[in-house]
């Protein structure tokens, strides 16, 4: 039972999308394969997302990491953020698990919004991607306007969070890992 | 290809963190499995809504929507469109390529690009667990303002 109440929301997709075959089987139909298609992503790319995720968790140590992207590390903290956020893969709610990890780690809020800013834009497969599709000027053009934007995005976030919201996200960050 | 170089690393370190440490190698691939397994409901159901959404806003609708002649309103509509569809990265670009092929706007596509990237309303509940309600509004909405500043450069860089 408590396995179907976690997958409640989930299951009542599924019911949607059964209706949805019914009433439209052309419609339902894409919907179904669109997922499927999704799922085949997920489930090869989310497995060794995690191992890494679990690996970071266990070996590398809260002090290294604060070195590496907590408040006082500055522009070398930027730049593993993006590096960080760069080489990855797979979707961008695949990037939050592991935000919570690095804000578990102690990690500057800034830097992990730069991360999944990163993630969401200058995916290294992703902008190879982009350049064949859209053109390398265009690609080129867009990633140097998004850098700083990412920057910005994420010191307005940070600056606008009182020390009493940042505490209870790292609270819950430690609390969920 | 990119996905199998993440395998390659992925083995290659749990083979040595394997050969370091049993016991840690164990606590390592039980946490992998527990964060997996803490978000794969949700996961699962966001897949659902955008397959859903997806097959009933097509992209001929989505061109129709958002052309050249459009204006604001129209990069507007991109805004939102790309702001509640999250399609992967790799059908974003050649859908882009080729809305652009059937007559929609660059701006309303930039924007498109950038908010379906940046921008995430379905997966907002994912978010939240890990940055809550603030720090999530916040981005999001930061994203959705920057996805108009970025397409007013782009477009003038691009056309310059």
């Amino acid at each position: 039972m408590k396995i179907v109440q976690r997958y409640r929301i989930f299951l009542a997709l599924v019911f949607v999308n059964a209706l949805l075959v019914m009433v439209n089987p052309e419609v339902g139909f894409a919907s179904v394969e669109n997922s499927l298609d999704n799922m085949n992503v997920i489930f090869m790319t989310l497995p060794p997302i995690f191992i890494l995720l679990g690996l970071l968790d266990i070996w590398v140590p809260r002090e290294t990491m604060i070195k590496l992207m907590g408040d006082n590390s500055g522009l070398k903290g930027i730049m593993v953020a993006f590096l960080l956020g760069s080489v990855a893969a797979g979707p961008l709610y695949a990037a939050f698990p592991i935000a919570g990890i690095l804000l578990k780690k102690g990690c500057r809020i800034a830097n992990i919004l730069i991360f999944v800013g990163a993630w969401s834009t200058t995916k290294i497969p992703l902008i190879l991607f982009e350049a064949s599709s859209m053109g390398w000027k265009f690609m080129i053009a867009r990633l140097i306007i998004d850098l700083p934007i990412i920057i910005l995005i994420a010191h307005i976030t940070e600056r606008m969070t009182n020390d009493q919201e940042k505490a209870f996200i790292y609270e819950n960050a430690a609390k969920c890992n | 290809m990119f996905t199998f170089g993440l395998y390659s690393v992925a083995s290659m370190l749990l083979l040595v963190s394997f050969i370091k440490d049993r016991k840690k190698t164990s606590m390592a691939i039980k946490k992998a499995w527990k964060s997996f397994e803490n978000i794969l409901p949700l996961f699962l159901s966001i897949i659902l809504i955008i397959g859903i959404g997806f097959s009933i806003l097509s992209p001929i609708i989505i061109s129709k929507l958002i052309g050249q002649q459009s204006g604001w309103i129209g990069i507007i509509i991109a805004a939102v469109i790309g702001s509640v569809t999250l399609i992967p990265g790799f059908v974003t670009f050649p859908l882009a390529a080729s809305l652009l092929k059937n007559g929609a706007g660059l701006t309303q596509i930039i924007v498109f690009i950038s908010t379906s990237m940046m921008v995430g309303v379905v997966t907002a509940p994912v978010e939240l667990q890990y940055f809550g309600r603030k720090v999530t509004l916040l981005r999001n909405f930061l994203a959705f303002a920057f996805s108009f500043i970025v397409a007013l450069i782009l477009k003038a860089v691009l056309e310059s």
